[in-house]
């Protein structure tokens, strides 16, 4: 290829990729430019692409009321359901990739658990929760996202303790370990980056859900996402605070997946060749 | 030091008999090669030394103390894995430590070994360096450094070099056989490859179908086969195995092409008592190129392969191919017929029923 169409085609791949990234980050602009918005300015046709100046009423609103605590509540309930799934589900999954508990189709039968439609047990998981008293209190939550998020850890880590060769277990058995010891001293640094990936993902499925915690809680333990639909009213929409709580809600996820791109990245791609 | 002593050892996986009656004594500071085919249960009856594998029934005792139902780590005993079984997220130096940490060795004595085992490795360069930025040599080297610092009583070793190409493979056994010499400890080593076994070995253990067919020291395998198998396994290029019949009336066998081979009167009287075919056995290396007419077999040529200083000549007898083994100068690679005598002296019979030897 000549110099002349490299340089053409490097032009097209650099225009590509700048209209990628406008169409995927615009959204996320715009929401944070309304969160940093005047009332006129959201609200001003044509739309004011850029605020004239940076508006953090908002945000103060959402601190001094109150509001701010949803997203507390959604760090407590995601947070806590997703260590507990993690310790627990890898646990149940080294038993069943390394001993064949429940059989060979043990862990398909535990993945048709989250098949269900979440809206189907709706009804009946809000009626065990009131008679065991646990609507609007964090246990209750966390139960819930720990049993939900478990069928997908242990099927996950199943995955990738299968792919760590039981050799180098049996050489630390023999090299003086117990069997303890050798989840974690060798399965758990061999499977850290599928680790990582997975509690991401737990972390993400119980931060994002609206459906259980619209139906569990009422005021004590709302979670973020229940609380910005707070803002749509019959009479009027508060953008300006769907704006700022939304950013808030974003920044935790932005940190983790931030922090641990490498470990997701890699995570992912052991699980995509795992076969 | 005590000799280990496996006891009717058995292993069932569900129906299979991976492992049939073993009953084998493995000297104190011996070096001994279970060898056979792949899933003969060399590696099964490995397993079950190092406690990784639970036997059916049988007992696997050091000394007089039973071992078997002890923990893997309670058997003082160190492996080296086929595989190399090195932790890719630790060092070479952490690997080698790796057997000592666990065991609570002081931080001091855990340096002064894994320094002591890398020297003798030539490791020492490498210590900082992860597994996946070594050659296959060096892997293997650390793994068995890992298995030395541990002083154990017992070290097995499961098929250890098959990873490696054969120039690597010819410098690791002698290293393996230096470093057998200088720690005087019990190996125990598996491998599907005889010339490993043969150069290896104080004792081979020969296994087939989860059996023992033979046991004893390399050289006695190799010239006192008792089997058809044993006979075909050992040995590179592998024993030539001719059925003959023999005679009742003269001292002779006839090969399968009509030729005549003279063999003495007490030899003539077993194989014939025998009864029906035999199995003549002669090693390629067992002929010598002959100008006489008598006691010489007339072969024509099908191909000349030199391997450097010897050349192998193949030939047939009727439907049956043979080689020979001859020094390459004594050859004359233009001919198309020759004429060969046998060391009879160093020949096998076997039975052609049982596959037995006939003695």
């Amino acid at each position: 290829m000549s110099a002349a169409g490299s340089k053409n085609n490097t032009r097209k791949r650099l225009a590509l990729g700048i209209i990628c990234a406008v169409v995927f980050f615009f959204p996320i602009y715009w929401l944070a430019a309304i969160s940093v918005k005047t009332p006129d300015e959201i609200f001003a046709y044509p739309p004011v692409w850029l605020p004239k100046s940076i508006d953090l009423n908002n945000y103060y609103v959402l601190f001094r009321d109150g509001d701010v605590w949803t997203v507390f509540n959604s760090l407590v309930t995601a947070g806590i359901s997703t260590v507990i799934a993690m310790v627990l589900g890898t646990f149940a999954a080294y038993s069943i990739a390394r001993y064949k508990t429940g059989g060979p189709n043990f862990s398909m039968w535990i993945i048709s658990q989250r098949m269900v439609p979440t809206i189907c047990i709706a009804f009946p998981v809000f009626l065990l929760f009131v008679s065991l008293k646990l609507v609007d209190t964090y246990i209750g939550l966390i139960l819930l996202y720990t049993a939900f998020n478990l069928p997908y850890v242990i099927w996950m880590m199943r995955g990738y303790i299968q792919d760590v060769p039981i050799e180098l277990e049996q050489s630390a058995y023999i090299d003086g370990l117990g069997r303890f010891q050798v989840i974690l001293k060798v399965v758990f640094p061999m499977v850290r980056a599928g680790l990582f990936a997975t509690a991401v993902f737990t972390f993400i499925f119980a931060w994002n859900d609206f459906l259980f915690a619209l139906i569990l809680t009422r005021s004590d333990v709302t979670t973020y996402p229940v609380q910005v639909t707070g803002y749509f009213g019959s009479q009027s929409t508060f953008w300006g605070k769907i704006g700022a709580m939304s950013m808030l809600g974003m920044l935790p996820m932005f940190f983790v997946v931030a922090t641990m791109q490498k470990y997701i990245v890699r995570g992912m791609s052991m699980g995509a060749v795992k076969g | 030091m005590s000799d280990l002593v496996l006891s009717k050892v058995n292993k069932h996986y569900g129906d299979f008999h991976a492992v049939k009656n073993i009953n084998l004594t493995i000297e104190s500071g011996g070096f001994t090669v279970l060898v056979g085919p792949s899933g003969c249960g060399k590696s099964t009856l490995l397993r079950s030394i190092a406690g990784l594998e639970q036997i059916t029934d049988g007992d696997v005792s050091m000394g007089e103390a039973s071992i078997k139902d002890l923990a893997p780590r309670d058997r003082n005993l160190a492996m080296v894995f086929q595989s190399y079984a090195l932790y890719p997220f630790l060092s070479v130096y952490e690997n080698i430590a790796f057997g000592l940490r666990a065991r609570k060795v002081p931080a001091a004595e855990i340096a002064t070994k894994v320094e002591e085992a890398g020297e003798l490795l030539g490791l020492t360069d490498y210590f900082e360096r992860k597994p996946r930025e070594l050659s296959g040599g060096q892997r293997q080297r650390v793994a068995i450094g890992r298995a030395i610092v541990r002083d154990a009583e017992l070290f097995l070793f499961d098929e250890p070099l098959s990873n490696l190409d054969a120039k690597l493979r010819d410098e690791m056994r002698e290293e393996l056989k230096k470093l057998h010499q200088r720690l005087g400890k019990t190996f125990v080593y598996v491998t599907h490859d005889q010339i490993e076994a043969m150069t290896l070995a104080d004792q081979i253990v020969l296994l087939r179908d989860g059996e023992i067919v033979q046991n004893g020291p390399p050289m006695e395998l190799f010239n006192q086969p008792k089997n058809l198998f044993v006979a075909s396994f050992l040995g590179s290029p592998s024993m030539n195995l001719i059925e003959v019949s023999v005679p009742n009336d003269k001292n002779e066998m006839v090969l399968p092409d009509g030729q005549v081979l003279e063999i003495d009167q007490s030899r003539h009287d077993k194989l014939s008592k025998n009864g029906g075919k035999i199995i003549w056995g002669i090693r390629p290396e067992h002929f010598e190129i002959s100008g006489e007419q008598q006691g010489t077999l007339s072969c024509e040529i099908d191909v000349f392969q030199p391997t450097g200083s010897q050349m192998l000549v193949s030939f047939r007898l009727k439907d049956t191919h043979v080689l020979a083994e001859l020094p390459t100068h004594s050859v004359d690679n233009s001919q198309t017929k020759m004429r060969l005598v046998p060391d009879m002296s160093r020949t096998h019979f076997f039975s052609a029923d049982t596959g037995d030897r006939i003695d």
